[in-house]
């Protein structure tokens, strides 16, 4: 069915998110929506679903102008909608996350929901227990478990905002085959995005927003640099890795073995040199959190031995590697990285050098205030850490790392980043790599793990099963690892 | 010590095991309300004090009017604002929930003892004993549970449709939600607000039956705060229960023997006679530990049927607001 959506506004006190935006979606295609980090992307979308209500603007569906009060009233036009963080109740099994929301009769009955789940299960090839707590489920699998829902209900616009950010390749292409089935069936999808190549890959238009207006549509396809020069008004380079010698040793691993559960039983040695970059790859949950928190001794092995440009700081604690210019930025950004509540100036006084007991407050903004200017962070010295959007989260977090560290662990250093603040995370990364940082970074994002590693880890539950050298293999090879499967094993199964 | 054996043995005679149901039906209504509440969302901290508030006006009403069942209604509309007041101040007006529970659980107790003070001490007014007809004669379970009267009844109602409605009800799972994540709530088209008026002004009403049934059936008569710290009770059952309905019930029953126990020592040990009595308050607060213990838990994830009887977490969004613009 056809949507338009005609000079939607919505603000947030000072801050216009939507600022008079046009748009048409036609049935049975697949629209994508790109835009930076902060263009109004998620506010437009929730908009759309009911979630908020529009200051000002019209909604029309199949010619037919809709109100929509509520979320309740777009499910009853038939619209859904997959947030960027899946809104399901991870306490609740899988079932109760299904019917909770629907319409029918007092009783409940599971029974016959669960039938039904089952049923447009099969048909998209997903699969659950239904009585599993959905805090087991992998974010791929919320997602999955989202979009049947909306189809149950009766969704006919079906809204994704970055449906990618947390799922392997594999669930990926299982959810591009899903939405292309549905588009073929005369759903009507919108696709938010910040990768050009999924865009590309999946959808017949594309809309571009920037700070809250549309700055430009396309049929696809679209020269990727196009969109890009839209979006940012200027065409970015995608800066690639120089050459950097390799120095001494700055993070030894000798055969470390963990308590039992956390990684498999094989001990596991690594040498990571003074300027060298290592990828970690792997399904989410295959031990590479374990992996990094024992590399900056947040964990202690219980054999083996950890050794930072030669100090042996096996079962030490966080501070001596901390003190030995180890550093480990974790993936929650918000939950373990930054404090919410604090202010971009407060964040750099608890984490700056200065140890005399009364703080000076004129100083302290006027760093800070350098320090925005230097790492391009949207905001004030005063705006709070929450406030600012991921790709300004990231920034300060980099802004705040001490000067000459020996060895940076990062979890996904570029989730949900738009492609310009991404590439300016990685030439901060490149630029400490050539003063000699050794980098270890997991990422679920293959492109950047073979651009910017020299080699990469597979993980597979709890172990390494691969290292490769990432000049000589493909996104194909390390696809098949994170499966567990591997190329020649592959080979024989087919031959 | 043998005083001690006989003030445990006497606690298996059907008499004491009667007596600990009938005496928790004002515990019972009162925390299956504060469980509603706190399930969708809000914490009533005024228990302590509504309860009493209410135990009043029940009282009050059946004394005036005569007619002892006049006073429940009266007890109900009392909870029923004080919880409506929490609800409000919190969603509408943002303030803390916990704060505000508080400042009503000092107002409302110092207001039942300024306005109960020329009831102290009046001709109390009565449930009427109703034993079952044919349920009463079963042996052991007739008369520990159905020789008693109507209150008594309606608490073990109460009980369970509190657990059919949050479990087998699709109303009871969507106000699971607005507790749990509103924001999910929200964008599955449910009124979060709207419903979690609804079931804080519901859980208040219980909480203020439970002060009627204990002015009017547990403790007769009126004299100063007579069910102080029960509400405190009610809110370390909500938690040693799990917030759920059945763990609940059982958590009050545990708390009745308990002080039943206590009463049975007291001829054994004459001169603690002071202390006895209290020590059910205490004991209870150590069986909260003991419950969310973190090395017993961790112990207990070796057996996943008892660890999945005794965890407890609280609803994720408990004691926050929800606004959306
Ligand atoms: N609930 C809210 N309260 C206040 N400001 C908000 C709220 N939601 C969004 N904003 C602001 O509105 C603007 C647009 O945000 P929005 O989340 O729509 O961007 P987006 O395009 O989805 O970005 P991203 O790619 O990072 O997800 C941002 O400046 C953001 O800080
Ligand atoms: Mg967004």
């Amino acid at each position: 069915m056809s949507l338009e959506l005609r000079e939607i506004h919505k603000h947030f006190g000072p801050v216009r998110a939507n600022d008079g935006i046009t748009l048409t979606v036609e049935t049975g295609t697949l629209h994508g929506l790109l835009g930076e980090n902060g263009a109004g992307k998620s506010t437009l979308m929730k908009v759309l679903s009911g979630f908020h209500s529009a200051d000002s603007g019209e909604i029309v569906l199949d010619g037919k102008q809709i109100k929509l009060a509520s979320p309740h009233d777009a499910i009853a036009a038939g619209i859904g909608m997959l947030h960027q963080d899946p809104l399901v109740f991870l306490p609740f099994s899988v079932i109760d996350n299904f019917v909770l929301g629907s319409p029918g009769a007092w009783r409940l009955d599971r029974r016959a929901a669960e039938i039904e789940l089952n049923e447009l299960c099969e048909r998209y090839g997903f699969n659950f227990d239904a009585h599993t707590p959905v805090r087991l489920l992998t974010v791929g699998e919320r997602q999955q478990l989202e979009i049947v829902r909306l189809l149950w209900l009766g969704a006919r616009v079906l809204i994704l905002d970055e449906p990618t950010t947390g799922i392997s390749a594999d669930q990926r292409s299982k959810l591009f085959a899903t939405l292309k089935a549905l588009a073929a069936e005369g759903m009507s999808v919108i696709f938010v995005s910040h990768k050009l190549e999924e865009v590309a890959d999946l959808c017949q238009r594309v809309t571009v927003m920037t700070r809250g207006k549309v700055v430009g549509e396309a049929e696809l396809p679209t020269p990727p640099e196009r969109l890009v020069e839209m979006m940012f008004g200027q065409v970015i380079e995608i800066q690639d890795r120089s050459d950097v010698g390799l120095g001494v040793s700055h993070l030894e691993l000798d055969s470390i073995q963990t308590a039992s559960g956390l990684l498999s039983e094989e001990p596991i040695s690594l040498d990571v040199k003074s300027g060298e970059v290592i990828g970690i790859a792997g399904m989410e949950g295959s031990g590479q959190d374990t992996f990094l928190r024992l590399c900056c001794g947040m964990r202690a092995p219980m054999k083996g031995t950890v050794a930072i440009t030669g100090d042996d700081l096996t079962g030490k604690h966080y501070r001596e590697f901390l003190n030995a210019n180890v550093k480990y930025l974790p993936a929650g950004r918000l939950e373990e990285g930054l404090i919410e509540g604090l202010t971009i100036t407060e964040h750099f006084v608890l984490t700056g050098q200065d140890t005399s007991f009364i703080i000076d407050w004129g100083a302290a903004r006027k760093r800070a205030k350098e320090l925005i200017d230097d790492y391009g962070i949207k905001g004030t010295e005063n705006s709070t850490a929450e406030s600012l959007s991921g790709g300004n989260q990231q920034r300060l977090l980099l802004a705040m790392l001490s000067e000459d560290l020996k060895v940076l662990l990062m979890e996904h250093p570029t989730r949900g980043l738009d492609i310009e603040s991404a590439d300016w995370v990685w030439e901060q990364l490149l630029a400490r790599r050539q003063e000699g940082t050794a980098i270890v970074f997991a990422s679920a994002d293959l492109d950047e793990l073979l651009r910017y590693s020299d080699r990469i880890l597979v993980f597979f539950s709890g172990r390494i099963i691969g290292e490769l050298d990432a000049a000589a293999t493909n996104v194909d090879e390390i696809g098949l690892l994170i499966g567990g499967r591997s190329l020649g094993a592959e080979a024989a199964a087919s031959s | 010590m043998s005083g001690f054996f006989t003030a445990f043995l006497e606690m298996f005679d059907t008499a004491t095991i009667s007596s600990i149901v009938a005496g928790a039906s004002a515990l019972m209504f009162a925390t299956m309300g504060e469980t509603i509440s706190e399930k969708a969302g809000v914490i009533n901290l005024s228990v302590d004090g509504s309860m009493m508030l209410a135990a009043l006006a029940g009282f009050v009403i059946a004394f005036e009017t005569d007619v002892v069942w006049l006073g429940f209604p009266a007890a109900a509309a009392v909870g029923m604002a004080v919880a409506l007041l929490i609800a409000f101040s919190n969603i509408k007006l943002g303030l803390n929930q916990i704060a505000v529970g508080f400042v009503l659980f000092a107002l409302s107790t110092e207001l039942s003892r300024f306005l109960g003070n020329s009831y102290v001490g009046r001709p109390p007014v009565g449930v009427p004993a109703w034993d079952i007809p044919g349920l009463s004669s079963i042996p052991f379970f007739g008369p520990v549970l159905f020789d008693h009267n109507l209150v008594v009844y309606l608490s073990y109602l109460t009980v369970i449709a509190t657990y059919l409605l949050m479990y087998r009800t699709r109303k009871g799972l969507e106000m699971q939600g607005i507790g749990e994540r509103p924001e999910a709530a929200h964008a599955r088209g449910i009124p979060v607000n709207k419903l979690r008026y609804f079931y804080t002004a519901l859980g208040g009403a219980l909480i203020g039956i439970g002060g009627a049934a204990f002015s009017l059936d547990v403790k007769l008569g009126w004299s100063d705060r007579p069910t102080r710290n029960l509400g405190w009770i009610v809110l370390a059952i909500v938690i040693f229960g799990g917030w759920h309905p059945l763990r609940a019930a059982i958590g009050v029953l545990l708390f009745g023997a308990l002080q039943a126990f206590a009463i049975n020592l007291i001829p054994e040990f004459p001169s603690l006679s002071q202390v006895l009595p209290s020590i059910p308050f205490p004991a209870m607060i150590l069986a909260l530990v003991v419950v969310n213990w973190k090395a017993l838990l961790k112990w207990l994830d070796r057996y996943p049927f008892l660890r999945a009887i005794l965890r407890s977490d609280p609803p994720t969004a408990i004691g926050t607001a929800f606004e959306v613009d």
